[in-house]
């Protein structure tokens, strides 16, 4: 790199993430002054140097059950992907599905979690199961629609054209309809991440042996709210850690799509 | 005569209550390049559906050097409109399209085609991707990935309407300099006098829906051709608009 590169790369940078650290900075000094001047009682509003400071001594439980939501995350994610993509496929192959299938997955998404939750994990246990089935539950629709809106988007040129070639049903799917599909996916992954988190902390809440949403209801329950928002925190920053995953292997996957014509 | 490569009899076609295609008989001799013209949504894209496969006429018949023409044959490159390149693809990659469907491996469809980028200008651009081209490169990287097939035909679907003008004219001239060296036999669909004259051999003329030939013209001008101005593409020039523009009731 040259001389000349790091200072415009700096620039770059700030102008691209200075604004978020600012206003985020503000909220948090702001909090911080008001904790400190008005002398509230740190177990109702505890300070954001309070809840640092706390979870600093209790980095270790915080990093297990991080670790257990963690996990929960990933495996109910992944096995929604599996689902999304297994009936995705399938609604887009048989439209007499996609009308019997469609209705009911819409019902699963109007099950309020409040209700379904404390039901799952009565009916799978307080192990790892209630909890993929409740975070495959949260993410699944996005996915499926997003994959079937992406299937739809096929250019009908491209797949006149293969048609034309004479290429299957299937190969015509293979080699138009699912990289049509990249685009879509990629912002229903977006989407589908951030309620992952969330969905696998609800379930623990409703009842586990480890994980974020179990410590956070016990914290609640030792009146600990500075020991609640270091755990708040800490989902917080999973969450935009596996955001920013999606970018980035979005950006590896398409490299083509932040391409320009070249001009000579 | 000679036994034509294609020969359309009668055909039309009706989608529901919309009759597209009401007698449309043509023909197209080997090694000729023969043009559709007409006024948009006259059925010219429906007569490529039949061709294609994509769908079958209520009526007619579709001869391919003499044989019913069935739709699990695929006699025709076909060259969609606009250039219907994969963005996901390197030109490479979507110029090997065709062969790759035919069970070519990818390995082998690239040799097939490497040789050709530089007589179609796109020699160096074989690693780039789609977008990173010119709408013109794009369109020659459109029609290697429809030559290379080495069908006996090649089916053009209106292939320069989405260029601007200037580059049009000029990829209409590379193609007839392409063609004059190659004499594929060509059906080329267009709604663009001036290129159907400077291209064809023959140009059918369709009527507005629902579509029947409306009259038949023959340009008797040896290739290479001089381009638009020359006096005698001029003169059927304005006699095909005067069809065009005055249908007679």
């Amino acid at each position: 790199m040259s001389n000349a590169a790091f200072p415009r790369l700096l620039a770059r940078f700030f102008r691209h993430a200075g604004p978020a650290t600012a206003s985020v900075s503000t909220l948090i000094l702001g909090w911080e002054a008001y904790v400190q001047l008005s002398g509230i009682s740190p177990t109702a509003l505890p300070s954001p140097s309070r809840i640092i400071g706390q979870g600093f001594v209790q980095r270790e439980a915080l990093a297990r059950h991080s670790l257990a939501t963690l996990q929960a995350t990933t495996f109910g994610f992944a096995s929604s992907l599996a689902a999304a993509f297994f009936f995705s496929i399938l609604i887009d192959f048989c439209r007499p599905l996609r009308r019997a299938l469609f209705p009911v997955f819409i019902i699963t998404q109007t099950l309020p979690l409040v209700a379904i939750a404390p039901l799952i994990v009565l009916w799978f246990g307080f192990g790892l199961t209630p909890k993929i089935v409740l975070v495959a539950l949260v993410t699944f629709f996005p996915m499926l629609v997003a994959l079937a809106q992406g299937y739809e988007a096929t250019d009908r040129n491209i797949a006149a054209l293969l048609a034309s070639m004479g290429a299957s049903r299937w190969r015509i799917f293979l080699m138009a309809r699912l990289p049509s599909a990249l685009p879509y996916f990629f912002a229903g992954l977006r989407i589908s991440i951030t309620y992952a988190v969330v969905g696998a902390i609800f379930a623990e809440y409703a009842g586990a042996a480890r994980g974020l949403g179990i410590y956070i209801l016990n914290a609640k329950n030792n009146f600990r709210p500075d020991l609640v928002l270091a755990a708040v925190f800490v989902s917080a920053t999973l969450t935009l850690l596996l955001f920013g995953a999606t970018v980035l292997l979005q950006r590896a996957a398409m490299p083509w799509a932040r391409l320009k014509e070249i001009r000579p | 005569m000679s036994q034509a490569r294609l020969e359309l009899q009668h055909l039309s076609k009706s989608f529901g209550p919309t009759d597209v295609l009401a007698d449309i008989s043509l023909s197209v001799q080997p090694g000729e390049f023969v043009s559709i013209l007409g006024p948009s949504g006259a059925g010219k894209s429906t007569i490529l559906q039949l061709l294609t496969g994509a769908s079958t006429p209520d009526a007619g018949q579709m001869l391919h050097d003499g044989q019913p023409l069935s739709p699990t044959q695929h006699r025709f490159a076909f060259m969609p409109q606009g250039d219907a390149l994969m963005p996901w693809r390197r030109i490479i990659d979507n110029t090997t399209l065709g062969l790759e469907v035919q069970g070519l491996r990818r390995e082998a469809a690239r040799a097939r085609v490497a040789p050709l980028f530089a007589e179609f200008g796109l020699a160096g651009f074989e690693d780039h991707y789609p977008a990173q081209l010119s709408g013109g490169m794009r369109q020659r990287a459109a029609l290697l990935r429809t030559v290379v097939q080495q069908r006996p035909m090649l089916l053009l679907d209106e292939p320069f309407g989405a260029l601007d003008a200037l580059t049009r004219a000029q990829m209409q001239r590379w193609l007839a300099g392409m063609w004059t060296r190659h004499r594929w036999t060509v059906l080329l669909i267009t709604h663009d006098v001036r290129e159907a004259v400077l291209l064809s051999d023959r140009i059918y003329v369709l009527s507005a829906r629902p579509a029947r030939v409306a009259q038949e013209f023959q340009v008797p001008i040896d290739h290479p051709r001089q381009g638009a101005g020359s006096p005698g593409l001029a003169a059927i020039e304005a006699e095909i608009l005067q069809t065009l523009l005055n249908p007679e009731d």
